[in-house]
């Protein structure tokens, strides 16, 4: 019944100009708040999920690339640096959304269930950690040891470079994983994929001996970023500073630079995984997951195809690794964690298993859900705890609430119930997977 | 020369012995049916064929090469499609798409190619699309491309997975029971189907079918199964009158004369 509801909803919407008039009106009112309420979470909110909106609505091609080149290269960053926690939380909507759609190409595409897929997104922060930073001098070192004063093994401008090498690298420990694993199917899959996540994380703990590849639990630091010219800080204040309001430092740029990064990369991903998905490629990668002793029959190379999908996903997560190492300047291995691995699982199905926009719309729904609401929620609680109010009808005081009774703490209770609400109401996800329709040239367009 | 040749291959599960010393030759441009009671092992030669079971002794030969030690994938790109028992489309694809994969084996797009969109890869898919159509026609299936293959009717399913056994372009076609559960003018239509499948586009039939109207109809030979030997061969009229036949398939008791009937 709601679907129904929806569906007129959205006719009713799409009609005429009203969808231009309805997305510019909601990018408008999102900038204005934003802009007006920079440290507000419902202001940002808007605006973020005005991109949604211009998803969503029934626009040409065009204009939804013109609005969203915009939104994303103009009005985004503006807004970003004057509070820079909206870069953050934009960044890593962006690195869990590629990561998301890597791990849509390994679940949702050939149907694999990986559990342990964090450990490529491991692997590609370790290799620009290990070579973008003093690791390389510090490796007869334990650590905690090692001198202060180390030279840097490569200049920071080999990041470029080393995003490249890690889709490589990471494709290779993909294949790698795979060719021992993949003539599992199912749960046994799962496990053994969890298993492999898990050597990763502890390899990186404890390869701190005998040579100090990554310096165990305390992680790597400082990691290089690539240079950033000092023309590109003087060109953007002198054209933005008046919008902006103060100047705007390196370490600013920097944040906007890793948005852009990352912005970057996700297009390129969105863009291989569907030509890959509209290919053979593709074909053979739903074949295998809809059935793959039909798919073998039909001459299908189970195994290889299997390793190409884990290969892929891997990569992307490869370089979403380069990316976070150099942003963050530090690593350490509990960042890749067994929850990490489940989260990005969860965004997955959660967006919708194999499509392509619901993934990023589920990776962007949980990163803000955590960043921002849950977050935002606690803070909120804990100031009503610091004040003398006093909850009406029950008499109850603020204060005295207990401080276990605290939202971020409840993040996974949330989780677990937004998974079960899903897998009841829309088990396929926010946005379901869609085959791609074929204009067929002897036949009408076919009803539904 | 035939086109498939199996030497006293033998596969076993367990103590149970599905194919027993099966001697079989299958020459090109035939249309052969297997017939057997239930159990009696022709699915898995079948299997045995097609490498999804290997064979614990004997030989296969396909065209003139071994298919022992060969994975599903490789016998099929050597030429070899085939159907299903219980139909075994892929579901949450499009008709057309399903078709696609099977001219698996023929695209020649690589995958960069394929990310750069080059115009080979465009020619390719174009080409592959408007075959896929085509063969949508041949087996009577036009108008229903982009549905969902698990939302065809029954027959349509049935015609669809034909459809993707041909797009293989193979030199055999294995058909596992492709009349069940159809009604007689269905499978009227189906059968004509097979016979053209074979005279114009000379690929050589080898079906399992329990429908004797089919058979009788339709096969060139029979070979008869039960308890995983074969235990007869030849044409439908020698079939009728075989002794061994009669008391293994229909029980014995069968008298001639009520053979037609109780065949029905």
């Amino acid at each position: 019944m709601t679907a129904r509801f929806g569906t007129a909803l959205l006719r009713t919407l799409n009609a005429g100009i009203l969808p231009y008039l309805l997305v510019l009106t909601h990018i408008g009112l999102g900038t204005a708040l934003v802009y007006w309420a920079p440290r507000s979470n419902i202001a940002f909110l808007v605006l973020i999920s005005s991109l949604f909106s211009l998803y969503a609505l029934k626009t040409t091609r065009r204009f939804q690339l013109i609005v969203g080149t915009v939104l994303a290269l103009l009005i985004i960053p503006v807004i970003g640096v004057r509070n820079i926690f909206y870069l953050e939380v934009i960044f890593q909507i962006s690195v869990f959304a590629a990561l998301a759609l890597g791990l849509n190409i390994v679940v949702g595409f050939a149907g694999l269930l990986d559990l342990g897929y964090v450990a490529f997104y491991a692997v590609g922060a370790y290799l620009w950690a290990f070579f973008g930073s003093q690791q390389y001098f510090v490796l007869p070192f334990a650590p905690g040891t090692q001198p202060s004063n180390l030279p840097f093994l490569l200049p920071g401008d080999a990041f470029y470079l080393f995003i490249f090498i890690a889709i490589i690298v990471a494709a290779l420990t993909g294949i790698l994983l795979g060719l021992p694993v993949l003539r599992l199917r199912g749960d046994y899959l799962a496990i053994v994929t969890l298993g492999f996540g898990e050597v990763i994380r502890v390899l990186a703990n404890n390869l701190d001996k005998p040579l100090n590849f990554t310096n165990g639990p305390q992680g790597i630091t400082p990691i290089q970023r690539p240079t950033m010219p000092e023309w590109a800080v003087q060109g953007f204040n002198d054209l933005f500073g008046p919008l902006i309001g103060h100047t705007v430092s390196t370490a600013d740029m920097y944040n906007l630079f890793f948005y852009l990064a990352a912005l970057l990369v996700i297009v390129v991903i969105v863009k291989v995984t569907r030509r890959l998905d509209d290919s053979k490629i593709g074909r053979a990668w739903t074949a295998v997951r809809e059935d793959e002793t039909a798919a073998i029959a039909m001459g299908i190379p189970l195994v290889r195809m299997k390793l190409a999908a884990f290969a892929v996903g891997a990569s992307f997560a490869g370089v979403m690794g380069v990316l976070l190492a150099a942003s963050r300047t530090f690593i350490s291995p509990e960042s890749f964690s067994f929850m990490q691995s489940i989260g990005v699982l969860s965004m997955v199905i959660l967006g919708g298993s194999g499509s392509i926009p619901g993934v990023i719309l589920g990776a962007a729904v949980v990163t803000i859900l955590n960043l921002q609401v849950l977050q935002g929620f606690s803070l909120y609680l804990s100031e009503l705890r610091q004040s003398d109010a006093i909850i009406p009808l029950l008499n109850f005081a603020w204060k005295d609430l207990s401080t276990q009774l605290d939202p971020a703490k409840y993040q996974r209770l949330l989780f677990g119930l937004i998974l079960i609400l899903m897998m009841i109401f829309r088990p396929t996800g926010l946005i379901p997977a869609k085959r791609r329709m074929r204009k067929l040239a002897d036949e009408q367009t076919g009803g539904e | 020369m035939a086109l498939l040749e199996t030497i006293g291959i033998v596969k076993s599960f367990g103590g149970l012995t599905a194919i027993n010393r099966v001697d079989f030759e299958l020459e090109a441009g035939r249309i052969v049916s297997i017939i057997g009671p239930n159990g009696a092992g022709k699915t898995t030669f079948f299997n045995t064929l097609t490498g999804i079971y290997q064979p614990d002794q004997g030989q296969i030969i396909f065209d003139g090469r071994s298919l022992v030690k060969l994975r599903p994938d490789q016998i099929a790109a050597r030429g070899i499609a085939r159907t299903f028992q219980n139909i075994r489309l892929f579901g949450e694809m499009s008709v057309i798409e399903n078709i696609l994969i099977g001219m698996h084996v023929h695209l020649r797009q690589s995958p960069l190619q394929t990310l750069l969109r080059l115009p080979a890869f465009k020619r390719e898919e174009r080409e592959a699309e408007h075959q896929a159509l085509e063969l949508m026609r041949y087996v009577g299936l036009a108008g229903v491309g982009n549905e969902l293959a698990k939302n065809l009717p029954y027959g349509g399913q049935r015609l669809l997975e034909i459809a993707r056994a041909l797009a293989a372009e193979p030199k055999l076609l294995l058909l596992d029971e492709p009349a069940a559960g159809m009604n007689p003018q269905e499978t009227e239509e189906v059968t004509r189907l097979f016979r053209r499948i074979r005279d114009e586009k000379g690929i050589t039939i080898l079906l399992i079918e329990h429908d004797m109207r089919v058979v009788m109809n339709i096969s060139e030979r029979i070979c008869v199964m039960d308890y995983g030997e074969k235990i007869a061969e030849g044409t439908p009229a020698e079939i009728r009158t075989n002794d061994r036949v009669i008391e293994a398939y229909l029980g014995r008791g069968a008298v001639a004369g009520q053979h037609e009937e109780q065949l029905r």
